[in-house]
């Protein structure tokens, strides 16, 4: 008697109607959109502080140098000692004190320049002030040197190497940055949707075995069915929450920044002005044109086609052996000792999708990692994007089914054993010697 | 075909450890089966090799003539003592998931669940959640999900636990009801005064040996000493209580009466009737009170255990 559908249902409906399913649902979206506004808010408020920088020159080089903007005023001072500066902005209340002094030659001026403050300044103020005072001081450096600097800006030279592979195929930079995006969030959902909906999996056979019922639908059903149906339905409800918090993540982004719109325009930081300054130059447009094409240019069927197989493949077997560990404990406590032996190649494989494909999508190490079961559908969802020979794709995939099934067969033995022993903490000798019963 | 279920020289192995060994027993068909044993003795394991959940290493179980077929277990009914239901699911989802589960469709097991509810009087619980009731009103949930789909064999384990005296009763006498309406009952339970009211056969395993079984009237006259407990009343309690001890071997009793002198347990030699110890005692006092005393299951389970 197939009872799968009915299992399937079951549990479905309680983990969809479930009091704290629904509000992870709905309010984590709500959560996560909540925090990036926040921080994106405060840092804003934080930059928009506006702030007086006095300086005094007294070489007279620099000064011309630094002009107002929005956020930050100069107060060039003049014809005053140090000690007097120092107590006006004080007085004042001013940002800080940039000094500049006089009778120091021009090659050791840095040791020449001080910065007095109340508080330690921001690095990013810092820094723009020592590279508005570099670049003045190159240019005035070869000025005295005889150079004649517009010369300097029109041999400037920008490179940008066109990759062309040898059946035609152009590509660029651009490409392989979409490549490492596309692979990278593949393989980070799927390690994502393993370790939340596996914990979810284990949570479900330990609640059968603590609420006792196990006894009374194992009379029912094989436990290989309740094991399966329990992968299943615990997955659709997994992908049920995915979905809705795609749709609902896109309706708040698009809601916000309707209604937030312009107040973000207005709100500006000098790096939103710079970005949009540069959005509007031709040769972004012309990059944004290229992002585009980039994204045409993945192979997008192999891409779809091997996620759906990998996601599966790879999540089929880590929420069995999630089963399996449920069934072996009494509660939730207990299952430390065996999720290392789980985390760990996940983790893994993550670190080699990171670090390795990164640096070479074809070498030794990607691809022996994207044939070990435990570690393809990561390694292999992040290389595809770079092009993987179609053969070696299916060699993973029938590795991984084969060593999927092996799981499951090992996963059912252990749960058929494990949901009724109660009150032991097992051992991995005992699971060993349960594989025999 | 009298046997309902017949399980032939079953063992089953644990790593070393032996669970049962080489374990027969027949089940009558509409009898009442007590399966009794000391805790460890292998009764559970015996109770889930019937069901199905695990497999004997050598043996077989026949139902109905056949061996047991995955099925099967839509003709039986287990009520484990072990037992549970999902605490967040409603009662009516719960009985109902767990009825097709044993093969009833959507609409025979809401028809009979209809009926039981009202026979046990909760329909109102139909939308409560398991957390929010009571164990002994969880228990009848779960022993009404047992008996659903009308299955021709019922092994209950300890079915009486957690439910009041009054509660208790109502289970029994569904009990005796399913078993005149034609259904056989496994009973494993330690409560011997419920095997003594309910069970017509039982069968006693220990150290996953069977060491004991049969009908259970045959067992006690197997087991019973030829002893009398024997009221008496008379004048001279001293004179008559020596006359008998002269004559045969005298235990003290425990019987409850109202104005006995003499209250003694008299075993008789195995070639003496009854009528013999009658006649005796006629002539030496008034009896009021004279019964041949019947070994109880509780007396014969301890007797039999500490013998093995």
């Amino acid at each position: 008697m197939n009872h799968l559908p009915l299992i399937i249902q079951r549990e479905y409906l309680t983990k969809v109607k479930n009091k704290s399913f629904i509000v992870m649902t709905f309010l984590s979206p709500m959560i996560m959109i909540a925090l990036i506004a926040v921080v994106a808010y405060l840092s804003q408020i934080n930059n928009n502080k506006a702030r007086t920088i006095a300086v005094l020159d007294e070489t007279g080089l620099v000064s011309d140098v630094f002009q107002n903007t929005d956020n930050t005023t100069y107060s060039i001072l003049k014809n005053i000692t140090l000690d007097e500066a120092k107590k006006q902005v004080k007085a004042k209340e001013e940002y800080g004190l940039l000094y500049i002094e006089k009778g120091i030659d021009s090659s050791q001026i840095t040791n020449a320049i001080r910065f007095y403050s109340e508080d330690s300044p921001s690095l990013t103020i810092m820094s723009s002030l020592e590279n508005k005072i570099e670049k003045k001081l190159t240019d005035l450096k070869l000025v005295q040197g005889g150079v004649d600097i517009e010369k300097i800006e029109a041999s400037k030279t920008r490179i940008d190497i066109a990759q062309e592979s040898f059946t035609g195929e152009k590509t660029s930079k651009i490409d392989n940055i979409m490549k490492l995006a596309f692979g990278g969030i593949a393989g980070y959902l799927l390690f994502m949707f393993i370790i939340i909906y596996g914990n979810m999996i284990m949570r479900s056979v330990i609640e059968e075995k603590t609420s006792r019922i196990i006894e009374v639908i194992i009379s029912s059903v094989k436990p290989i069915q309740l094991m399966m149906g329990k992968i299943i339905g615990t997955s659709l409800a997994g992908i049920t929450q995915f979905v809705i918090w795609m749709v609902l993540g896109g309706i708040m982004v698009f809601v916000l920044s309707a209604i937030f719109g312009i107040d973000i325009a207005q709100m500006q930081t000098p790096q939103q002005e710079m970005m949009q300054q540069a959005m509007q130059s031709p040769e972004v447009q012309n990059e944004m044109q290229n992002v585009m094409m980039a994204f045409f240019k993945l192979p997008i069927l192999n891409l779809v086609i091997a996620f759906v197989f990998f996601f599966i493949g790879g999540y089929l077997l880590y929420s069995s052996l999630y089963a399996a560990i449920g069934a072996a404990v009494d509660n939730e406590t207990d299952t430390q000792q065996f999720m290392l032996p789980i985390l760990m190649p996940l983790i893994l494989a993550v670190y080699v999708g990171v670090f390795t494909v990164i640096e070479d999508p074809h070498g030794t190490v990607s691809t022996i990692f994207s044939f070990i079961p435990f570690t393809s559908p990561v390694v292999m969802l992040m290389r595809i994007p770079f092009g993987v020979p179609i053969w070696q794709q299916v060699v993973s995939l029938l590795l991984l089914i084969g060593t999927f099934m092996l799981a499951v067969w090992f996963a059912a033995k252990i749960y058929r054993v494990g949901i009724l022993m109660y009150g032991k903490k097992p051992t991995y000798k005992e699971l060993y010697k349960w594989l025999k019963y | 075909m009298n046997d309902l279920l017949v399980a032939n020289s079953v063992s089953k192995n644990f790593g070393d450890f032996k669970a049962l060994n080489n374990v027969s027993i027949s089940v009558p068909k509409g009898s009442i089966f007590g399966l009794l044993g000391p805790n460890g003795a292998g009764k559970t394991t015996l109770i889930r090799i019937i069901n199905q959940i695990t497999m004997p290493d050598e043996g077989q179980v026949l139902l109905d003539g056949s061996p047991l077929k995955p099925i099967d277990i839509q003709h039986i009914g287990y009520l484990p003592e072990e037992r549970g239901l999902y605490k967040s699911m409603k009662v009516g989802e719960q009985a109902l998931y767990l009825a097709q589960l044993k093969g009833l469709t959507k609409q025979e097991a809401k028809e009979r669940l209809k009926y039981w509810f009202d026979k046990l009087e909760i329909g109102d619980w139909w939308n409560k959640k398991i957390q929010e009731l009571s164990k002994g009103q969880a228990q009848k949930i779960q022993f009404i999900v047992t008996v659903l789909h009308r299955p021709k064999l019922l092994i209950f384990d300890e079915p009486f636990s957690g439910f009041d005296p009054i509660n208790a009763s109502i289970i029994k006498d569904e009990i005796l009801q399913l078993r005149d309406e034609g259904s056989t009952v496994i009973f494993s339970t330690h409560r011997m005064e419920s095997v003594e009211e309910l069970c017509d056969h039982i069968a006693l395993i220990h150290k996953s040996n069977k060491i004991l079984d049969g009908k259970l009237t045959d067992i006690q006259r197997q087991y019973k000493t030829n002893t009398f407990e024997v009221g008496l009343q008379t004048s001279q309690a001293d004179e008559v209580v020596n006359a008998i001890k002269n004559k045969f071997e005298v235990f003290p009793a425990t019987f409850k009466n109202l104005n006995d002198d003499i209250k003694l347990n008299v075993k008789l030699p195995s070639n003496a009737s009854s009528n013999d110890l009658l006649s005796f005692l006629t002539s030496k006092a008034e009896v009021h009170h004279f019964v041949e005393v019947i070994p109880s299951a509780n007396d014969i389970f301890i007797q039999t255990v500490k013998n093995n």
